[in-house]
């Protein structure tokens, strides 16, 4: 039921494991128990480095490294802007019911974004759905 | 690195089809393709396959040849078994009497029935998943018209108090239904002694060696039940459609060869069993899943802490080891199993469910295979889980 893109980011996950020293840490979970913790390194504004840690299913751990790897290098304005839409379209397709297993990532991310904008001292953004 | 191997360790699901049961099968799908209702020879040749098939399923049985009823699977005989009851003792109450942990083949047909003005009782069961029977007693209406429990879980492999709950359901006179999709060719069963007191019973030639599409219900002489097929007058005009002669023969051939070789089977599944479950056990943080003694002899059910049934059973896939798990992602839903939420496994131990199902085409070397394997997976999903945190481990 998963593609070979998937399965790829599934069996061979990239960008996995904490960053010790992050400058900003995020988790989110869903009811599926799908749960991500993301850890970024941020300098000048830009993603420098990037790992996560995920609980739950192939689409959860597939997206989690999709999404990893397609803000690393961006700025932290363009790390918010990623959509689930594009980790999916990334990942050539999600299976029917599986899109919100994928959910996960753009939150953590999002929470990441905020705690180091809340130890820069600036205004938290506010998440939306 | 071991070298990857084909391991099918999910026979609750499905079994393949013996050759032997093939090979019997071929002729009615071949030159004896005649409808068995109609007179010429070909037609004649279909009747007396279905008839020999039907002596065999009633001898491993313990049943007399006239109390079998082939249907198209667990899944119809359950239907039957439960509506068909329903409907035809509506006059006497609207009472019955289940359980949660039952095949959705029998939980919807209840769940359907409370639309239609029926009352369900699901019973309560223990952590084992064990029903009490002193609950079936207690759970008694005068208004009871039929009690319905499985034989062995499917799931989680315990299995129930059938014959208890057997002897409480014939004192009040209620009939007793009994899905043993799972136990043909596992447990010995014999329907004039052990099983005297089951008044109904479900099975399904495809999980012991015979084809898909093809099962049976027994029903004890006397048993009032309406049809749920209406049609043809087939199966002593209990059951219309045409009849499925090859898939008939299949699950005759497959119930006798399962049928001579229980004791055997058992034990081999037992032992091998036993030994990947005490290997497995090794694992951190790693628990067993149903009853450690009241189980099938081939079934082994497990929790792996910190990970996802579905990743587990993915990354397995990848090594060539075939299971299932009861993870909620795995089915689409928000829940993880109704039967691990029965036994009240904690809904984040329950995600993390593994069930490894054995069978006749297993050996000692896909035990290695397995142990080798799996221990090695689970520590790789671990390591990318952000609840895994090695100091979190209980040693036992």
């Amino acid at each position: 039921m998963y593609n070979k893109k998937v399965m790829d980011h599934f069996m061979n996950p990239r960008n996995v494991g904490e960053i010790e020293d992050a400058d900003g840490i995020g988790e989110a979970g869903n009811p599926h128990g799908d749960h991500m913790k993301v850890f970024l390194k941020i300098r000048d504004d830009r993603v420098e480095d990037v790992k996560f840690k995920t609980f739950g299913c192939a689409a959860a751990i597939a997206s989690s490294s999709m999404a990893t790897e397609m803000i690393k290098g961006k700025t932290l304005k363009e790390a918010w802007d990623l959509t689930n839409e594009a980790v999916a379209e990334a990942l050539e397709g999600l299976p029917p019911g599986k899109l919100e297993c994928s959910v996960v990532s753009r939150e953590a991310i999002h929470r990441a974004i905020n705690e180091y904008r809340k130890k820069q001292g600036l205004e938290a953004l506010p998440e939306q759905a | 690195m071991v070298e990857k191997r084909f391991v099918y360790m999910d026979h609750a699901a499905t079994t393949f089809t013996k050759p032997e049961v093939v090979e019997a099968m071929l002729p009615f799908l071949e030159e004896h393709f005649g409808n068995p209702s109609s007179l010429y020879s070909i037609g004649r040749e279909g009747k007396e396959a279905v008839e020999t098939a039907r002596e065999q399923l009633a001898k491993a049985l313990g049943a007399n040849p006239e109390e079998i009823y082939f249907t198209s699977g667990g899944t119809e005989s359950d239907n039957w078994a439960i509506k068909g009851t329903a409907f035809s003792r509506r006059r006497n109450g609207k009472h019955i009497i289940t359980t949660p942990i039952e095949h959705h083949a029998v939980l919807y047909p209840c769940e359907y029935l409370e639309t239609q003005g029926f009352d369900v009782t699901y019973l309560p069961v223990d952590r084992y998943g064990l029903v009490d029977p002193a609950e079936v007693e207690a759970a008694l209406r005068e208004d009871t018209i039929l009690i319905s429990v499985m034989y062995a879980n499917n799931e989680i492999g315990t299995i129930e108090p059938i014959s208890e709950i057997g002897e409480i359901a014939r004192e009040h006179e209620i009939p007793f239904h009994t899905d043993a999709v799972q136990v043909i060719g596992k447990l010995p069963l014999d329907m004039k002694t052990q099983d005297k007191n089951v008044d109904m019973l479900s099975l399904s030639a495809h999980k012991f060696y015979g084809p898909k599409g093809i099962g049976a219900l027994y029903l004890r002489e006397g048993t009032e039940i309406d049809n749920y097929m209406h049609g043809g007058g087939q199966e002593r005009k209990k059951r219309a459609g045409t009849e499925n002669v090859a898939g008939i023969v299949g699950l005759g051939k497959a119930i006798e060869l399962a049928a001579a070789n229980v004791d055997n089977h058992n034990e081999n599944m037992r032992k091998m069993r036993d030994r990947l479950l005490a290997g497995l056990l090794e694992i951190p943080s790693c628990r067993l899943n149903g009853h450690p003694e009241k189980r099938l002899p081939d079934n082994l059910n497990l929790s792996f802490e910190y990970i996802e049934g579905e990743s587990l059973l993915l990354m397995l896939d990848g090594m060539g080891i075939c299971c299932s798990t009861g993870s909620a992602c795995s089915s689409g839903s928000l829940d993880p199993s109704h039967v691990l939420r029965a036994i009240e496994l904690p809904p984040e131990i329950a995600q993390g469910t593994l069930r490894l199902t054995l069978g006749d085409q297993n050996s000692e070397e896909d035990i290695d295979y397995v142990l080798e394997v799996l221990p090695e997976i689970v520590e790789k999903l671990r390591a990318i889980s952000p609840f895994y945190k090695p100091e979190n481990i209980c040693e036992k």
